[in-house]
C-alpha cells in the first residue's frame, strides 16, 4: 500500500514538473529552431522544424563575422566572472559582519547596504560616467566591474546575512575556543556551510551582467572592451532588423549563462551535501 | 574592575571593502541625481526650487494622473507576481526536493532556462507567441476548441499589463524556485526522518515540517519581488517602448521614470521631475522594506541546524 | 643586450609611432543609424578616406532606442565622439544651446543647402545653423504592384478611390487590405496621421497658422486626419492592436498585405526582401483635382562635438558631407532617404525616383508637431502618437482625441503674437 501511493505521489510530481518544463522550454526552443532557418522562413511557419529548403546559417555567419565575436565574448566572461568574483567576496564578509556581531550601528548599516536594491543604479548613470572619465577608466572592463560589483553588492548582503544567521553559534563558538581567528571562522567554517546561498546569488547576480546593454554602452563602447550584448545590438537598426542574425545571437548567447548556470548548480548540490555531514 | 573591551577589527575588515564599492560608485552618483529634484532649470541654469517638483508631481493633474496610473499599474504588477510566481516556486521547489525525485538536476535546469534569457529573447519570443500575425496562440486556441477566447491581448489596453505580468512571471520563476530550494536542502534529514517516523508524509509534511522553516526564505522572496517588481522597467520597455502603450495601460513606475527623466523621441529629458519621480518610487520601497524589515522578519523564528 | 639599450629602442619605437600617429586623425561619428553600417564602412568612409588620407573615420552607431539617452549622458560626461549625427529639430537644438554642439554657420558647405532644408538644425531666429542636413523622407504608399495587377486595381488618387481599392480588396480576401499595427504607436502618427494628414490641413499653410495661433488642433482640417485613421480599422487584418512595426513589415514582404503606409526609408529596407513588384502612390486627396501635399521632412543631419580635439579635421569632414558627391553617394547607397544638396543628384533606384517626383505634383510639408510645438510638456508629438493609435484601436473618437491634444498644448504653448 506505501508503495502504491509512493508511486502515485511520484506520477503526480513528474507530471507537475513535466508540464512546467515544457511551458519553460517551448518559447526558448522556438528561438533556438528559427535561429537556424531562412528569414522568410522564420515568418512563413515559425514553429516549423529547419527542413533542407529552410535551413540558412545566415544569422550565425552575421554574428561571427561581425567585429571580432570571440573578443566580445571574452570581454563579457572576463567581466562577468570578476564581477562575481567582487559581489560574493565583498558580500559575503559583509553579510558575515552584519550577521555575526552585534555592534551599535549594526541596522543602520544594513539597511544602507540594503538601499541600493532599491533605486536603479541607471539614474546615477551621468555622475558614474564622469567619475569613469575622470578616473581614465572609460572604454575599459575595470568600470564595467566596478560598476556590476556596486550593483550587485547589495542583494548580495541581503540575501547572504540572511542565510548566515542560520549558521550554527555552537559551532561559531567551538571554533572560537579552538583559538580560531575571527577570519579563519569565516573562510574556514561559515563560508563552505553557505555555499547554496552564495551559489543562488552567483546565480541571479551573473544573469543581469551577462544580459546588459546599457553600461557596456555607455561606459565601454570601444571595439576592444565591446560585451557580447552590445556587439550583437548592431543588428537592432532603426527601420530593419536583421533577424537571423538577432536570433543566432540570443541562442548564442544562453550557452554560455546556462554552462554557468550548471557549474553553480552543482556548487549548490556540493555545498548542501557537505553541510549534511558533520 | 571590568576590562576595556578590545576593538573589534575584524568588524571593520570584513565590511569595510563592500562599503567602499558601494559608496563610491552606487550611492554618492545616485544621491546626487536624487538631489535634482530639488532643483529647477531655468535660462541661467539649475536654481534650487525646495519642494516645488513634488509638489507639480502630486499636484498638477499632469503630472499626477501619469503618476498614478504607474503606481497602480504597479501595484497590479506586483500582485500578480505574489499570487503567481512565488505560490508556483515554492510549489516547484517542494517537488524538486522530494528525496525519491529521479532527473532533478534535468527539470531544475531547464525550469531555470527562462531567467537565462535577455528580456530582447524574452519580449520578441512571447509577442511571436501571443500575437495574431504568425497565428500560434490562436491556433493552439483553435486546437483546442477555444478560438473565441482568443484576443491580441499585448494590444488591449484591459489585458496588456496583466499578459506582461504573467510573461515576467514565466521569466522568473526561476528565482524564487532556486531560492527556496537551497533553503528547502539545508534541512538536515534528521528533521525529515524524524517526521517521516512519526507518520507525517506528503503534504502535511510540507505544511507541518517543512514550510515553517523555510518562512524565512519565503520572507526574503517576498521582499525581492516587492523591490524588483516596483523597480521593474526592461521588460516593458522592450516590449511597448517606452510609451508604454497602449494608451499608457502598461506603465509601471520605472517606465514613467525612464520617460521623465532620459526623455523620449522630441520629449527631452527633464532630469529634475525625473530626480522627483525617483525620489517618490525610492521612498515608497523603502517604506515598504521598512515595514517588512520591522514588521515581519523581526518575528519569524530562524532555527539553527 | 643591456637595459639602456633596451629602453633606447623602446623610446625611439614609440617616438616613430607618435610622429606616425600624428600625419592620421581618427574621428568617431556618433550616430543611430546600426542599418547604416554596412554602407558606411562599404561606400562612404572608403570614398572620403581616399581623397582624404589624413583623416579616418569611425562611424560607431547606438542602440536606436537609446541613442538620445545614451548621446546626452556621454556629452554631459565628456566621452562622446567627435561627429554628432543630428536628430531634427529640438532634440538637437537643446545640445547647440548647451554649448554641446559646434555652431557651423560659416561652414561653406552650408551654400549648397535651402533656408528650409536647413530649418531643422538653425535657431529660432535664424541666425546660427549647428548641423550640415543630409537626407529627408517623404511619406506615401507602397503597394504589391502584382498584387494589383491581379485584382485589376489601379493606384487611387482621391479618398473615395483610396477606399474602393480597400474595400476591393478585402472583399476578394487573398491579401490583407493594409499592413499596419498600432502596437508600435508611432507607425499609426508618423504613417498614418502625418501621412494623409497635410492633405487636409493643407501643408505648410495650416502648419504655419497652428504656431501662429489661428488654427487650433479641433478645426475641421485637423480633426478630418483622425476620422480618415479611424476608417482605416476594418482594413488592418485580425488582431492590429498587437501587431509590431516588423510584424507589418513582414507581412507586407512576405506577399500577405497588399498596401503598406509607408515612409520612404522603407525602399532600401524592402528592396532585398520583396519577391514581387513594388509601385508607390502619394497620400489621396479629398477631391479630384485638389492640390497634393506631402509630407517630406527634414529626418537627418550631422554636425560636431564642441568639445571635439580635431576640430578642423572634423569641419573638413563635414565640407565634405555638404557636397554633391556624398549627396549621391548617400542618395543611391540609401534609396529612400534624399539628400538635401542643392546640387544635382541622379538617383538609380525606380521606386526611389517615384517618391522624389511627387515633389514636383505636390507641395512639401515637414511633420506638424516636430518644430516648437513639442517643446513643452505634455509633449505634442508623443501626445499625438497617443492618439493616432487610439483612434485607429477605437478607443477614442477623433474629435475627443483631438480635444485633448489642443488641451495638452495650450497647457504651455501661447502663440507668439
Amino acid at each position: 500500500m506505501r508503495t502504491r501511493s509512493h508511486l502515485g505521489r511520484g506520477l503526480a510530481a513528474h507530471a507537475v514538473l513535466l508540464t512546467y518544463t515544457l511551458i519553460a522550454l517551448f518559447p526558448a526552443s522556438v528561438i533556438i529552431i528559427n535561429s537556424f532557418k531562412s528569414r522568410r522562413a522564420i515568418f512563413r511557419e515559425p514553429l516549423a522544424l529547419p527542413t533542407p529548403e529552410t535551413w540558412d546559417l545566415v544569422g550565425y555567419i552575421a554574428v561571427l563575422e561581425n567585429g571580432d565575436f570571440f573578443g566580445y565574448f571574452l570581454n563579457s566572461l572576463i567581466v562577468t566572472v570578476a564581477s562575481l568574483a567582487g559581489v560574493l567576496l565583498f558580500g559575503a564578509m559583509a553579510g558575515f559582519a552584519l550577521s555575526e556581531y552585534r555592534f551599535r550601528g549594526n541596522t543602520l548599516t544594513g539597511l544602507y547596504l540594503a538601499l541600493g536594491i532599491m533605486i536603479p543604479i541607471r539614474l546615477g548613470t551621468v555622475a558614474i560616467l564622469q567619475l569613469m572619465v575622470s578616473a581614465g577608466l572609460v572604454n575599459t572592463l575595470t568600470a564595467l566591474v566596478l560598476v556590476y560589483t556596486a550593483q550587485g553588492l547589495p542583494l548580495a548582503v541581503f540575501i547572504l546575512s540572511e542565510f548566515m544567521r542560520n549558521v550554527s553559534d555552537d559551532l561559531k563558538n567551538a571554533g572560537r575556543m579552538d583559538g580560531l581567528s575571527e577570519y579563519a571562522i569565516f573562510f574556514r567554517l561559515v563560508l563552505p556551510l553557505v555555499r547554496p546561498a552564495m551559489a543562488t546569488v552567483a546565480v541571479f547576480t551573473m544573469i543581469p551582467i551577462w544580459n546588459d546593454l546599457w553600461f557596456p554602452l555607455i561606459l565601454a563602447p570601444s571595439e576592444d572592451t565591446k560585451t557580447i550584448t552590445l556587439g550583437t545590438q548592431v543588428f537592432i537598426g532603426q527601420f530593419e532588423t536583421n533577424w537571423n542574425a538577432v536570433l543566432a545571437a540570443l541562442s548564442l548567447s544562453i550557452l554560455p549563462v546556462l554552462v554557468l548556470y550548471l557549474i553553480f548548480s552543482r556548487q549548490l548540490i556540493r555545498g548542501i551535501t557537505a553541510g549534511a555531514v558533520k | 574592575m571590568a576590562a576595556r573591551r578590545p576593538i573589534r577589527w575584524h568588524i571593520a575588515v570584513f565590511l569595510a571593502p563592500a562599503v567602499l564599492v558601494y559608496t563610491a560608485i552606487m550611492i554618492v552618483p545616485l544621491f546626487g541625481t536624487l538631489n535634482l529634484s530639488l532643483y529647477g532649470a531655468t535660462d541661467d541654469g539649475p536654481r534650487f526650487v525646495g519642494l516645488a517638483n513634488f509638489r507639480a508631481l502630486f499636484g498638477n493633474p499632469m503630472w499626477s494622473d501619469a503618476f498614478w496610473n504607474a503606481l497602480g499599474n504597479n501595484v497590479w504588477f506586483f500582485v500578480i507576481h505574489m499570487l503567481v510566481q512565488n505560490p508556483i516556486g515554492v510549489l516547484l521547489a517542494a517537488i524538486l526536493s522530494s528525496p525519491r525525485l529521479r532527473f532533478r538536476a534535468f527539470y531544475r535546469t531547464a525550469i531555470f532556462v527562462p531567467t537565462i534569457l535577455s528580456f530582447v529573447a524574452v519580449a520578441w519570443v512571447w509577442r511571436l507567441i501571443l500575437g495574431n500575425t504568425w497565428g500560434i496562440a490562436p491556433m493552439f486556441l483553435d486546437s483546442l476548441g477555444l478560438k473565441s477566447l482568443y484576443a491580441p491581448w499585448l494590444g488591449k489596453e484591459e489585458y496588456a499589463l496583466t499578459t506582461l505580468a504573467l510573461i515576467s512571471v514565466w521569466q522568473f520563476v526561476g528565482i524564487p524556485m532556486m531560492l527556496i530550494y537551497a533553503a528547502l536542502l539545508s534541512i538536515p534529514d534528521e528533521v525529515l526522518e524524524a517526521a517521516e517516523m512519526d507518520g507525517i508524509t506528503g503534504w502535511s509534511r510540507f505544511r507541518r515540517v517543512q514550510l515553517p522553516l523555510i518562512l524565512p526564505s519565503i520572507g526574503i522572496i517576498s521582499i525581492l519581488t516587492f523591490v524588483g517588481n516596483f523597480n521593474a522597467f526592461d521588460l516593458i520597455y522592450v516590449a511597448q517602448g517606452a510609451l508604454a502603450g497602449p494608451d499608457f495601460s502598461t506603465d509601471i513606475l520605472g517606465t514613467f521614470l525612464y520617460r521623465t527623466f532620459f526623455g523620449f523621441q522630441l520629449q527631452l529629458g527633464d532630469p529634475n521631475m525625473g530626480a522627483a519621480i525617483a525620489t517618490a518610487m525610492f521612498l515608497i520601497i523603502l517604506t515598504g522594506v521598512c515595514l517588512y524589515l520591522f514588521g515581519v522578519q523581526r518575528r519569524l523564528r530562524r532555527y539553527q541546524f | 643586450m643591456s637595459r639602456t639599450v633596451l629602453a633606447a629602442i623602446l623610446a625611439t619605437t614609440a617616438l616613430a609611432g607618435a610622429v606616425q600617429a600624428q600625419d592620421a586623425v581618427t574621428l568617431t561619428i556618433e550616430s543611430w543609424r546600426n542599418d547604416d553600417l554596412g554602407i558606411w564602412n562599404d561606400t562612404i568612409i572608403p570614398a572620403f578616406e581616399a581623397s582624404h588620407p589624413n583623416i579616418n573615420l569611425e562611424f560607431a552607431p547606438t542602440a536606436p532606442a537609446e541613442y538620445n539617452a545614451v548621446l546626452n549622458s556621454k556629452l554631459q560626461a565628456g566621452s562622446a565622439g567627435d561627429i554628432i549625427t543630428c536628430r531634427p529639430f529640438d532634440a538637437s537644438l537643446e545640445l547647440f544651446n548647451n554649448g554641446q554642439l559646434a555652431d557651423l554657420t560659416d561652414l561653406g558647405a552650408m551654400a549648397n543647402f535651402s533656408d528650409v532644408a536647413k530649418s531643422a538644425w538653425t535657431t529660432d531666429e535664424g541666425a546660427s545653423t549647428f548641423c550640415v542636413p543630409m537626407a529627408s523622407v517623404i511619406h506615401g504608399f507602397i503597394y504589391n504592384k502584382t498584387a494589383f495587377d491581379e485584382l485589376g486595381l489601379t493606384e487611387p488618387t482621391t479618398e473615395e478611390e483610396f477606399f474602393a481599392v480597400l474595400d476591393a480588396l478585402k472583399e476578394d480576401g487573398t491579401y490583407i487590405p493594409m499592413a499596419m499595427g498600432t502596437n508600435d504607436q508611432w507607425e499609426a502618427a508618423t504613417m498614418g496621421y502625418q501621412n494623409i494628414g497635410p492633405n487636409y490641413w493643407k501643408g505648410e499653410e495650416g502648419r504655419a497658422a497652428l504656431i501662429a495661433g489661428t488654427q487650433k488642433l479641433t478645426d475641421p482640417e485637423w480633426v478630418a486626419p483622425f476620422e480618415q485613421l479611424a476608417r482605416w480599422k476594418d482594413y488592418l487584418g485580425d488582431g492590429f492592436e498587437a501587431q509590431t512595426y516588423p510584424d507589418s513589415q513582414n507581412l507586407f514582404t512576405l506577399g500577405r498585405a497588399a498596401i503598406f503606409p509607408a515612409g520612404s526609408w522603407e525602399i532600401s529596407v524592402f528592396n532585398p526582401q520583396v519577391d514581387f513588384e513594388m509601385g508607390a502612390f502619394p497620400p489621396p486627396v479629398q477631391n479630384a483635382g485638389d492640390t497634393c501635399y506631402i509630407s517630406d521632412h527634414t529626418d537627418i543631419g550631422i554636425g560636431m562635438n564642441a568639445a571635439t580635439e580635431h576640430a578642423d579635421e572634423a569641419r573638413e569632414f563635414l565640407e565634405w558631407v555638404g557636397s554633391t558627391e556624398f549627396a549621391n553617394l548617400y542618395g543611391n547607397a540609401l534609396p529612400g532617404f534624399f539628400p538635401l544638396s542643392n546640387g544635382e543628384v541622379t538617383l538609380e533606384d525606380p521606386l526611389a525616383q517615384e517618391f522624389i517626383s511627387w515633389r514636383d505634383q505636390c507641395e512639401s510639408t515637414i511633420r506638424s508637431t516636430y518644430a516648437i510645438l513639442s517643446r513643452g510638456t505634455p509633449n505634442l508629438e508623443n501626445e499625438t502618437w497617443n492618439a493616432s493609435a487610439n483612434v485607429i484601436n477605437g478607443t477614442e473618437a477623433p474629435a475627443d482625441a483631438a480635444t485633448r491634444l489642443q488641451e495638452g498644448l495650450d497647457a504651455w504653448y501661447t502663440p507668439a503674437q
